[in-house]
């Protein structure tokens, strides 16, 4: 793959496919029903400030 | 057993290190190798005085000595790095101090990498480094990976990066790179460092007993990954021999400028946006105690970030043999930054709603504040001079040094600042600073200086920038370099100025920090029990 076809392929596939996770990802964060999984993400710092968990959550 | 294979290594590396000080072609070589020689042999007898003593990891607590050490090396680098940078303030407005004696050693030329790697990767590096082993135990609610010795090595193993890159400038080895001058020797090591401190970090988030992996980490990850990315590619070069310093780049001309610079906004991008806002994402929660405003914008703001700075940096070679198509998109994408960038800096002043009423009593919290402020206003300044037509004004200016130090002073050292106040108590189990208002006369000495440095900056940037281009009604330049030299002067002396104030800040800091160790009385059980490692 010379530069040239690696170029056409970067500035038309590759950047359809990156703009395309991008607004994959902000649609996402903002599904439906995200809200209750985000407050709980939200709260991690104010868990476990002095000791590791015991186990999993 | 492994302890034997330390001890074989580490003689072995004391060895090579001293034959390649007697054979070394330069002196910057050489004193590296001696520094190296002696950095194992203090290691060797630290592994054989530990020898066969059972290793003790406890994994229901964190491991915190190596954060408290690398608060300590953040404070020291701090007051190194800053007094550099009055030094060399005071040097440009009064060029009588680059003395004749320290000629070749302490002149302007010599002591600027300095002061810059100081301050970026020495101080930004250690509290980088520090807090993000604090946060990523803390939000994956597990001890860090490796335990004690990878942390160890990470700590030591960096600062020793740091001696050897700083001893080099000084005795003349460097690559010319900007915030990249460390020569091939230094480079290799710093990679061995890098790759111990991405498996201690990740490896810490792979035993994580939180099912999420909370958005500091993701910004310290990309951090991480990014400048190992950035830190090879910019640094392929051949030695000319392995016992100098001296190496050839492999990339030339408008490439190699093209690489140098990609490297140089993304080390700013990453380094210094990045891996702050990790600092920022978990801390100023902290110290509000409250959560982030919105994790969902948290998560926008994580991935816009890094989908568009790795392609600013050819805003930096504006009107230079870069093609033109280049430049283009790297102002365009530049643009594009200062909407994730005003996302991330809402989304940090936001997380302050309905308890603004503690930036009246708690100057930690307004530091933060500040520094949120100076982030907004840096990267909207920053994407404006990416302009072509305001570059061509700017570049070559000092406005653009003021750009960078309303960044790194205001952006960098305020959030820096907020965060040793709120680590240091905790580390210690004290139950509080031993004075806030010497915090309260470092935020105003700080803020102080800040505007001083900035307002000046801009002031003699725009002046140079307007001198250079002026032309009489014949076409011809009206001014020589030297009157934009002898006009800048009053804006040099309030630059200094500021940079005392800023220093003079640092300096209460230190002094508070190191008395609320000494003299506060530890915390009461139910407070932070002090770890044993």
């Amino acid at each position: 793959m010379d530069y040239h076809i690696f170029r056409e392929f970067a500035d038309s596939w590759m950047l359809l496919f990156l703009t395309l996770v991008f607004c994959g990802v902000v649609l996402w964060a903002w599904r439906p029903g995200s809200r209750a999984v985000h407050d709980d993400s939200a709260d991690i710092p104010f868990r476990h400030a002095d000791k590791p968990a015991a186990k999993h959550r | 057993m492994w302890d034997y294979i330390k001890l074989a290594l580490l003689g072995l590396v004391a060895v090579l290190a001293a034959i390649a000080a007697s054979y070394g072609r330069d002196l910057a070589f050489s004193v590296n190798a001696i520094e190296v020689f002696i950095a194992a042999m203090i290691a060797f007898i630290w592994v054989l005085r530990g020898i066969d003593v059972p290793n003790t990891d406890p994994q229901n607590e964190y491991l915190d000595g190596v954060i408290r050490a690398g608060v300590v090396a953040t404070m020291l680098w701090a007051l190194v790095g800053f007094l550099v940078a009055v030094v060399i303030a005071w040097q440009l407005a009064f060029p009588v101090l680059n003395f004749e004696w320290a000629q070749g050693y302490l002149n302007f030329g010599k002591l600027r990498p300095l002061h810059t790697s100081a301050v970026i990767f020495a101080f930004g590096g250690n509290a980088l480094i520090a807090s993000s082993f604090y946060v990523v135990q803390r939000t994956s609610a597990a001890r860090l990976f490796g335990g004690a010795g990878l942390g160890w090595f990470v700590f030591w193993g960096y600062n020793l990066f740091i001696v050897l890159a700083a001893t080099g400038y000084i005795l003349g080895a460097t690559q010319s790179k900007e915030y990249a001058e460390p020569e091939w020797h230094v480079d290799l090591w710093l990679t061995i460092v890098w790759v111990a401190y991405l498996v201690a970090f990740l490896g810490t988030i792979f035993k994580r007993r939180e099912p999420h992996i909370y958005v500091a980490n993701w910004f310290y990850l990309a951090f991480i990954v990014t400048v190992a990315m950035l830190h090879i590619v910019n640094n392929i070069s051949i030695p000319v021999s392995v016992f100098g310093s001296k190496s050839v780049q492999v990339f030339a001309g408008v490439q190699d400028a093209m690489t140098q610079w990609w490297y140089g906004h993304n080390a700013v991008g990453f380094f210094l946006t990045a891996g702050f806002l990790g600092m920022m994402y978990y801390f100023v929660p902290k110290q509000a105690q409250r959560p982030v405003y919105s994790y969902k914008l948290s998560i926008v703001h994580f991935w816009a970030l890094i989908f568009l700075y790795i392609w600013a940096g050819p805003h930096h070679l504006h009107y230079t043999a870069l093609p033109d198509w280049a430049s283009t998109l790297g102002m365009v994408f530049s643009i594009m930054l200062w909407m994730p960038s005003w996302g991330g800096m809402i989304n940090g002043l936001m997380t302050l709603s309905g308890a603004w009423d503690k930036l009246r009593t708690d100057p930690i919290i307004r530091m933060m504040v500040v520094s949120i402020g100076f982030y907004g206003m840096s990267t909207f300044e920053g994407p404006m001079m990416s302009i072509k037509a305001v570059n061509s004004l700017s570049h070559y200016t000092d406005w653009t040094i003021g750009h960078v130090h309303s960044g790194a002073l205001g952006w960098n050292g305020m959030i820096t600042f907020g965060v040793m106040y709120f680590l240091v108590p905790r580390l210690w189990g004290r139950e509080r600073l031993y004075s806030l208002r010497a915090v309260n006369w470092h935020f105003w000495l700080a803020t102080i200086g800040i505007v001083l440095y900035a307002a000046s900056m801009w002031v003699t940037g725009i002046m140079e920038g307007l001198m250079w281009r002026e032309v009489d009604s014949q076409g011809a330049l009206v001014n020589a370099f030297a009157d934009t030299v002898s006009a800048k002067f009053p804006m040099y002396v309030v630059r200094a100025l500021g940079g005392v104030l800023y220093l003079a800040g640092s300096m209460i800091m230190a002094w508070n920090l190191w008395a609320t160790v000494a003299k506060q009385p530890l915390a009461t059980p139910q407070g932070q029990p002090v770890p044993a490692q």
